[in-house]
């Protein structure tokens, strides 16, 4: 099987809207290894590592207060394991 | 210091989900929660189960509200702009209508059952959860209907899918695999829907359906679906919360969950096979091919990440994987080839791919199409090129486990039909591959039960002995089914789009529907 030569990804796949704009811009930002890849409707972003939302950065760049429940208005999607889900930070890896 | 102004989010869940338990007084454990122990799934503290996403009743309603009030404006505005003339094709509603049938009745049936586990679960955790999941499947099942009812105005094929879903041939292969899950006790059902099917396989059956209607111009599925697969990423996460819980209470839980796992991941992948079609066949604009998702979605994404994770305890990939991968090259040609020819008998249209279309499927599979499958459309274009329509005439012998036809070919040998069967109590009992004859001869006693659709036909339980009878039964209209070059819906579509005054431009309903 080909993939046993790759990183194990993580991923989340994030629907293409408006204000989505500003999570995938927040979860690029934090996240240096990851790819985004474009498809109908959505936003595929996997990393070879984790990723992170911050609440922070989404709410920087949204220029809004933003609780981390509303990403599950956006998401569509996802590969890995949620570690981690907080006020303030959104976390997806593998546990082993 | 200040104290905070509210409570964290885990505090909250805390304070919401999991202290609004109370221990039993009146009956013990048992008596309450009757069902959680004939499995042989050995649980010790049910305080353990994992909630990520840490829900609580509030945030759920005022998210789910949100989410719905999204896709009712986009139906409003799909509805006053006269988006059904938007489509790439009215082929592309093919698609829609095999979902519609297929996967509904589904959601309603996933709906009573996280509802049943929303009862006798014993720990509040899962339990709440599982009240979630149970309102997400009915917000499903009544929002793909409110959605797709948009179309039933206008084209065929709308009218009846509750009906056909118990009674067409194709429709007992999701109807089959929902009964065996619902059928079976609340922890194997996890692992069946919770883990299998929303973990494992989901991304392949909705994101390509959903990309799918993107991509062809059907925008309200689109919102229906990217609503319905935002509540998805919940079940995906309970289905592994399930797991992981089951395997880390006690290792005597480890071979019961690997069995059901190498069960359900190959019952679930054979539903799929009618979802290869639908992306490689049923979409005027492809999307990705059958392949490229598989290799996607699952290779890279389950077996390269999921796996090794669960590798941790002891769990190896599912049983027959193999198969699956070897069949990619050749799963979605042997499938529409054969919905080609039984489409006089279906809730939907087939026709021979396109010029382009076919150019596209031999860029997919330079190693079979061009060999193994432009030459048998060769041969259907010449029969239609002289005047006519070629239909298989006879019933096909159906899998007793996953009920599709017996059209599957050998591993690695794409030319023989597979065919296995084993003997049980002096009959014998067909089967289309390694997997499901594995999964029959688990548990016998289950299978030999199936309603196969071919059988009932020739013991005369469904409307009559000849082919009008039994679509009758079916309650096909004509447009429903069979070829669909010429058929009322292309007729309709050519004259829609041919008319230019806007009087004109707002088509009459079809008659019927």
């Amino acid at each position: 099987m080909t993939q046993s030569t790759r990183a194990r990804q993580v991923g989340v796949d994030i629907q293409e809207t408006e204000e989505n704009r500003a999570v995938v811009e927040a979860i690029e930002a934090d996240n240096a290894d990851c790819a985004v890849r474009h498809m109908p409707g959505l936003v595929r972003i996997t990393s070879p590592t984790r990723i992170v939302v911050n609440r922070e950065s989404v709410e920087q760049r949204l220029g809004r207060e933003w609780e981390t429940h509303e990403f599950q208005l956006a998401i569509v999607s996802y590969f890995g394991h949620i570690a981690e889900w907080d006020d303030d930070q959104i976390l997806i890896q593998w546990d082993h | 210091m200040a104290a905070p102004r509210k409570l964290s989010m885990k505090q909250r869940y805390a304070a919401l989900t999991r202290d609004l338990d109370w221990d039993l007084s009146y009956v013990d454990e048992d008596t309450a929660y009757p069902y959680t122990s004939f499995e042989g799934i050995k649980i010790h503290d049910w305080s353990k189960w994992e909630d990520p996403f840490r829900l609580t009743i509030d945030a759920y309603m005022k998210y789910q509200a949100e989410k719905d009030k999204r896709l009712y404006a986009v139906l409003d505005s799909f509805a006053q702009g006269q988006g059904h003339l938007q489509l790439t094709d009215p082929s592309y509603l093919n698609a829609m209508k095999l979902f519609l049938q297929g996967v509904t009745p589904l959601e309603y049936q996933a709906h009573r059952n996280f509802a049943y586990l929303a009862r006798f679960l014993n720990g509040p955790g899962p339990r709440f959860a599982a009240l979630c999941q149970s309102q997400d499947e009915l917000r499903h099942a009544q929002t793909e209907i409110h959605t797709l009812s948009n179309y039933n105005k206008y084209y065929q094929g709308f009218h009846s899918w509750n009906h056909q879903h118990d009674r067409v041939w194709y429709l007992s292969v999701p109807k089959s695999y929902f009964d065996d899950a619902v059928t079976a006790g609340p922890f194997e059902f996890l692992i069946a829907i919770g883990f299998s099917f929303e973990y494992l396989l989901t991304n392949l059956l909705f994101v390509p359906f959903m990309s799918g209607a993107s991509f062809n111009g059907d925008l309200p599925t689109m919102t229906f679906g990217f609503s319905a697969q935002s509540d998805e990423s919940r079940h995906m996460t309970l289905g592994l919360e399930a797991i992981k819980f089951m395997l880390e209470q006690d290792p005597d839980n480890v071979p019961i969950v690997q069995a059901w796992i190498d069960k359900w991941f190959w019952r679930g992948y054979r539903l799929l096979a009618l979802v290869s079609q639908m992306l490689d066949y049923m979409l005027p604009r492809k999307v990705m091919s059958w392949k490229e998702a598989f290799e996607l979605y699952f290779e890279e994404q389950m077996l390269g990440g999921l796996f090794p994770d669960l590798a941790y305890y002891g769990i190896t990939p599912p049983r027959h994987v193999e198969h699956a991968i070897a069949e990619k090259e050749v799963l979605s040609h042997q499938v529409y080839w054969t919905l080609y020819q039984f489409s006089f008998a279906a809730g939907f249209t087939t026709t021979v791919p396109s010029e382009d279309a076919q150019k596209w499927l031999a860029e997919q599979y330079p190693q079979t199409f061009e060999k193994l499958y432009k030459p048998l459309w060769d041969k259907a274009s010449a029969v239609v090129d002289n005047g006519g329509r070629y239909f298989y005439q006879g019933l096909p012998q159906l899998c007793q486990v996953c009920q599709v036809p017996m059209l599957f070919t050998e591993p690695g040998d794409p030319t023989t039909i597979c065919q296995r069967h084993t003997e049980f109590e002096g009959e014998r009992y067909d089967f289309c591959s390694d997997g499901c004859q594995w999964i029959f001869e688990r548990e016998p006693e289950k299978y030999v039960q199936a309603w196969l659709p071919v059988h009932q036909i020739y013991q005369g339980n469904c409307g009559g002995p000849t082919v009008p009878d039994v679509l009758a039964w079916y309650k096909l209209q004509p447009g429903d089914n069979g070829e669909i070059a010429g058929n009322v819906e292309q007729t309709a579509w050519e004259a829609w789009h041919a008319t230019s005054s806007a009087e004109e431009q707002a088509p009459a309903p079809v008659a019927g529907n």
